[in-house]
């Protein structure tokens, strides 16, 4: 499972952030820094020299010297370490993947299994509910609710979420692909319904409950855990343009996408602050998706005894 | 419970029975114009079912052999008419007031490949019902789970294995033991064998007709298959279209069939039994079975009958005794009140004639 070490890679080399801004870089990832100098080579150079060529943008900060100490992969515009600033934005950006995509398959799990399972009136109204949220087109809906959401923040009975809290994306992002999960484990779940050891259960006089926990949630499972890389790849990938329009991730906070915006303006002189971020985000994705088809081929009973044969 | 009655049923008592039994389904009008047309899957069946005896239920695909089984053991809501066990109504019951009845009611599937959840194991499966129904602690459940095993003729050490280990034949085994788990009085069979190899289908049949010696089982033994019912009952019931068009015991339907249905589908089985008998003239079910969403006025049977007269299509027949023990949903039924064959009936003249 080349894929699942990649991930595994990404989000260790994520965590260690810290470690690596104190006992490595030993510069400050959120703190600008703007009139330091660095060593670079044996000489003393500033980080940002007005810039000369180029486009007349102001400031150029220093390059990646690829050298594992100050400014691996060089500074962003405000002198701060690329390297570092990657590191701790993996942090949210995963963070944001991974936690909506949970929230995300669990609430699908519960809405389409209980759609799919107890029909009627409750089927009706969720799946018009998810008719509704599928109808938006995903950025157009994500963007409006960031807007509105981030200059008030979100109050919900007593739990207040400010306008700057990563729980605000995860949860925008989460609400926004529920259907895409539910309304296919709720076409599964239909069939399910329909099925002899569906009925066998209900013959035997078992309770709803019973049949969804012995019956139907372990042949829902597999869908899910399906579900989950993919949808933690999706989710990482709308984080990066929530943030990238700066309606995701808020300074002084970080996340792959805020950094790909940080880089905008140094592309033609910088452009690995740009690239960086991105290439993790492409490694990371694809990464997922693999992992995705992995987990989808594990746990198919029947692939395992073909490949056992 | 008060539900079990403690006293054991007398041979003959009546144990299961549908009165009026219908049961429609909605489907989505043909033309534009067209209002809520209902398919009537079983439509005012009455039948009884008496302690020890096998009731076979035959008829062509699509009959409403199956969903007349479904509504038996209540695992459909049915329409109209009752269904009673033990003399008592449970087609209104509530689910939990069903429960105590589910465990003296059954069902064994068609399809043994559906009918047992991939991804249980099978001790699991088989104990479900006894968990259900609280038979006791997890050892007497898990000793109980090897006995059942052991009856059907699987190994007890199977217990951990998952269906897709087995073949159809021994995963039907298992769908037989799920319904012995809690002893039940009345197994309905829902076409136990079709889907099984015909090597098979045999060392089934016999399975079942051994545990009705053992454990005194009455069986609904549902089948389109004329060879196998007979093997296996001792009344049969003849379904066309949603309707019981014979009832009678055994023999006597297979050796003179009262009804223009029932003769059709004995002479359409190929007969090996007696290869020296002369070849007979067959009559030949011509046409397909119509559309249960729009069924014939009159006889249900009336497009495809050899003996089809103008009341046939004018006035529903119902169904009566035309001799002792038979009943006949036919304005000129073949057989006469002494249990003859009637003068009309063709498969029978032809035989006279030729033989």
């Amino acid at each position: 499972m080349v894929s699942l070490a990649v991930f595994l890679l990404v989000v260790l080399a994520c965590l260690l952030a810290p470690v690596f801004e104190h006992a490595v870089a030993h510069t400050d990832a959120f703190t600008s820094n703007i009139s330091g100098t660095t060593v670079v080579d044996g000489r003393r150079v500033p980080v940002l020299t007005p810039s000369s060529t180029g486009l007349g943008l102001g400031v150029t900060p220093i390059g990646p010297t690829w050298d594992l100490h100050h400014y691996f992969l060089g500074a962003d515009g405000q002198g701060r370490d690329v390297m570092a600033r990657l590191l701790f934005g993996g942090r949210n950006s995963l963070l944001i993947g991974v936690l909506s995509a949970v929230i995300a398959c669990g609430a699908a799990t519960v809405l389409g299994v209980a759609a799919g399972y107890f029909g009627g009136v409750l089927d009706a109204v969720l799946s018009r509910l998810f008719d509704v949220v599928w109808a938006f087109p995903v950025y157009l809906l994500a963007i409006s609710l960031s807007v509105v959401l981030l200059t008030s923040g979100l109050t919900v009975g007593p739990v207040h979420i400010e306008g700057d809290s990563l729980w605000l994306p995860i949860l925008i992002i989460a609400v926004i692909y529920v259907p895409y999960v539910a309304r296919p484990l709720r076409g599964q779940v239909l069939t399910l319904r329909g099925r002899d050891f569906i009925q066998a259960g209900v013959g035997n006089g078992a309770s709803d409950l019973r049949i969804l926990r012995k019956d139907v949630l372990p042949n829902v499972m597999p869908t899910v855990l399906v579900f989950l890389p993919l949808m933690t790849a999706l989710n990482m990938l709308t984080e990066s343009a929530l943030s990238f329009l700066s309606i995701g991730v808020q300074p002084p906070n970080a996340s792959w996408g805020t950094i790909i915006n940080d880089g905008l303006g140094l592309l033609y002189t910088r452009p690995m602050v740009t690239l960086a971020p991105g290439l993790m985000i492409a490694v990371t994705a694809v990464a997922l998706n693999l992992l995705g088809d992995g987990v989808r081929s594990a746990l198919d009973p029947k692939a395992r005894l073909r490949g056992a044969a | 419970m008060t539900d079990r009655a403690p006293r054991p049923d007398a041979p003959g008592d009546v144990l299961l029975e549908a009165r009026d039994l219908s049961k429609h389904f909605p489907v989505r009008g043909r033309s534009a114009l067209g209002g809520r047309q209902v398919l009537r899957a079983v439509d005012g069946v009455s039948l009884e079912v008496r302690a020890g005896e096998t009731l076979g239920v035959v008829g062509e695909s699509g009959c409403g052999k199956s969903t007349l089984g479904r509504c038996l053991v209540r695992l459909t809501d049915v329409t109209s008419g009752t269904v009673s066990f033990r003399g008592r109504d449970i087609t209104r019951l509530s689910r939990r007031r069903l429960r105590p009845v589910r465990r003296d009611l059954q069902l064994v599937f068609q399809d043994p490949y559906a009918s047992l959840n991939p991804r249980r194991r099978i001790g699991d499966i088989l104990a479900e019902p006894m968990q259900i129904h609280g038979y006791g602690d997890r050892r007497a459940i898990a000793r109980h789970v090897r006995e059942l095993l052991d009856v059907v003729g699987l190994n007890a050490s199977h217990v951990d294995r998952f269906p897709h280990e087995f073949s159809g034949g021994q995963r039907q085994r298992v769908g037989i033991a799920r319904a012995l788990a809690m002893n039940p009085k009345v197994i309905v069979a829902d076409e136990p064998v079709s889907a099984l190899d015909v090597s098979i289908q045999a060392q089934v049949l016999n399975l079942f007709l051994d545990l009705q010696d053992e454990f005194a089982l009455t069986y609904v033994f549902i089948a389109h298959d004329l060879g196998v019912v007979r093997h296996v009952s001792t009344r049969i019931v003849v379904m066309y279209l949603g309707e019981v068009v014979e009832t009678a015991t055994t023999d006597p339907l297979y050796d003179r069939p009262g009804h223009p249905y029932t003769e059709a589908l004995l002479q359409s089985a190929p007969d090996v039994e007696d290869e020296d008998a002369a070849p007979r003239e067959r009559i030949l079910l011509t046409g397909d079975v119509p559309n249960p969403v729009d069924k014939p006025s009159g006889c249900p049977f009336r497009t495809r009958c050899p003996y089809a007269q103008a009341r046939c299509a004018q006035e529903h027949p119902a169904l009566r005794e035309v001799a002792p023990g038979r009943h006949v949903a036919c304005h000129f039924p073949l057989v006469t009140p002494d249990g003859d064959p009637a003068p009309h009936a063709l498969s029978l003249r032809s035989r006279g004639s030729t033989g």
